[in-house]
């Protein structure tokens, strides 16, 4: 056998055993293979892409919920703002009430010692004016008797109104 | 390393062992560089060793077919002497003889087929058998797991596969590949099973005989013409931008193409394998033609050498037949954009 000749024999087994082969091989190798493999890079992509979105959701939700928060704070902030001012406002009310409250009271009670001090004086007064009207009446009993004793009654009278 | 090249060294020695008695027992010049054609060519018989007189081969089916007589089977051992069992026209049988170049004839001198399962062949169907084991129970493993990652055989396919489909096939034929893919795995993994087992010692010379490589070629050139697109013939047979005269050169130039395409792939991988078997026999034999342990320690350390660039060899030259044969097909699949302003 020649080296550069082909063999009619080689020839014939090597091109009916290869297309055997080929076909063997094709059908029940590489396209099972070649779709599993394709099924499987499919399979990773989609789960890439999977991942890709979950991540994006994520991001999206953390946004979110970073979005919520700050809202949330900025109604806390209103709130104890609104609440601050409330109660300022009523305390500030409830003081002003105290001090009208109480100025009108001392006024009360200015006009009720004016009234007392009015009426004590005036009884003061009448009294005063009884007495003399009795020390009159005395003296003039007692001068009518003696001067001497007349004086010693008003002394002892007068006396008797510094005890009074 | 050197554990690894000693080892290597010493399966080699036992390699030369085998030819060693052989050539010792014949004797002149010419017989001690003999076996190296004949381990290169195909053979009716496969030759192991021959310690003194006796040989250890394997009588192949011998398959004639002639229009007078039909269908014939023999074994190889019919053609042969008892005593040397060697092949001469003086050994025919019922009408046949195998002469001592390997050649089939009849003695008549009428015309037959030769069909035999020769060494080549039966190292064909080594290859096959294991590539068929291999690929199936690659494929195997993904009908019982579905798509999960690969193991076993799966894993040693897979990324040939892949690299057949992505390196070769997408990138050299195009958007069109997927139907080519699954031809030039096969390509890739035939040519390479074939040049590695094609190594061993005792191992036939199968993707180096021009048979073989011209099967693969004809293959991928019928696969090329039929598949080929209008833009492909157009530009055999009505080149684009050629004046009309210019054209009776081009078109024979063209259609000669067509053809040497497929014959630089066939004789690419012949040439490249038979010249490695060759220098790896050629330094076998000195240490015969010198029979001297220095030369032989020399050129057991060279033969080492060189089957470790032939296993380079071997895959680069399954590579470059798969990528050639794809760009072929990708050059008659591809549309051009460009054929209106013509």
């Amino acid at each position: 056998m020649d080296l550069i000749t082909p063999g009619s024999g080689l020839i014939f087994w090597q091109l009916f055993g290869f297309l055997g082969l080929l076909f063997i091989l094709i059908k029940f190798a590489w396209k099972p293979m070649l779709a599993a493999l394709d099924e499987r890079e499919t399979s990773i992509e989609n789960a890439l892409k999977a991942a890709e979105t979950a991540r994006n959701e994520m991001a999206n939700l953390k946004a979110e919920n970073e979005k919520l928060l700050a809202e949330a704070r900025l109604e806390r902030d209103t709130i104890l703002k609104k609440a601050h001012d409330a109660s300022a406002k009523m305390i500030e009310e409830a003081k002003a009430e105290a001090v009208k409250t109480g100025a009108q009271m001392i006024e009360n009670a200015k006009a009720v010692i004016e009234t007392e001090k009015k009426a004590a004086l005036a009884d003061v007064k009448t009294q005063v004016a009884t007495l003399t009207l009795e020390v009159t009446e005395k003296l003039l009993r007692k001068n009518l008797s003696d001067d001497k004793a007349q004086k010693e009654l008003v002394d002892e009278f007068v006396k008797d109104l510094k005890l009074n | 390393m050197t554990r690894k090249l000693l080892v290597l060294s010493l399966l080699l020695s036992a390699f030369m062992l085998t030819f060693s008695s052989q050539t010792f027992a014949e004797g002149s010049e010419e017989d001690k560089t003999s076996f190296i054609m004949h381990h290169v060519k195909d053979s009716h018989e496969w030759h192991f060793a021959t310690f003194g007189h006796s040989h250890v081969t394997l009588p192949l089916p011998v398959i004639v077919y002639s229009g007078d007589r039909g269908l014939e089977f023999f074994s190889s051992s019919d053609f042969q002497s008892h005593e040397t069992h060697a092949f001469g026209k003086e050994f025919a049988h019922e009408g046949y003889y195998i002469d001592e170049h390997d050649h089939m004839g009849r003695v008549d001198g009428a015309s037959f087929i030769d069909l035999s399962i020769t060494k080549n062949v039966v190292m064909m169907f080594i290859v096959m058998i294991v590539l068929a084991s291999l690929a199936l129970s690659a494929a195997n493993h993904y009908k019982k797991n579905g798509a999960v990652a690969p193991k076993g055989a799966a894993a040693l396919i897979e990324p040939i596969v892949i690299f057949v489909r992505d390196e070769i096939a997408k990138t050299a034929i195009g958007p069109k590949y997927k139907k080519f893919v699954p031809y030039l795995i096969t390509l890739f993994l035939f040519i390479w099973f074939g040049n590695l087992l094609g190594l061993l010692p005792g191992a036939a010379n199968m993707t180096g005989n021009i048979a073989v490589t011209m099967v693969l070629a004809v293959l991928t050139f019928i696969i090329t013409n039929v598949n080929g697109n209008k833009d492909y013939w157009k530009h055999v047979f009505a080149t684009p931008g050629v004046p009309i005269p210019m054209l009776l050169i081009i078109v024979p130039v063209e259609i000669i193409g067509l053809f040497t395409k497929p014959f630089a792939l066939m004789v690419r991988l012949f040439v490249a394998i038979t010249a490695g078997h060759i220098v790896i026999l050629g330094f076998i034999a000195l240490a015969f033609i010198f029979e001297s342990y220095s030369i032989g320690i020399a050129s057991t350390l060279m033969v080492t050498f060189i089957n470790i660039i032939e296993l380079l060899v071997a895959t680069i030259q399954a590579y470059v037949f798969t990528l050639f044969s794809a760009m072929y097909i990708g050059g008659a699949v591809a549309e051009h954009a460009h054929d209106d302003h013509h």
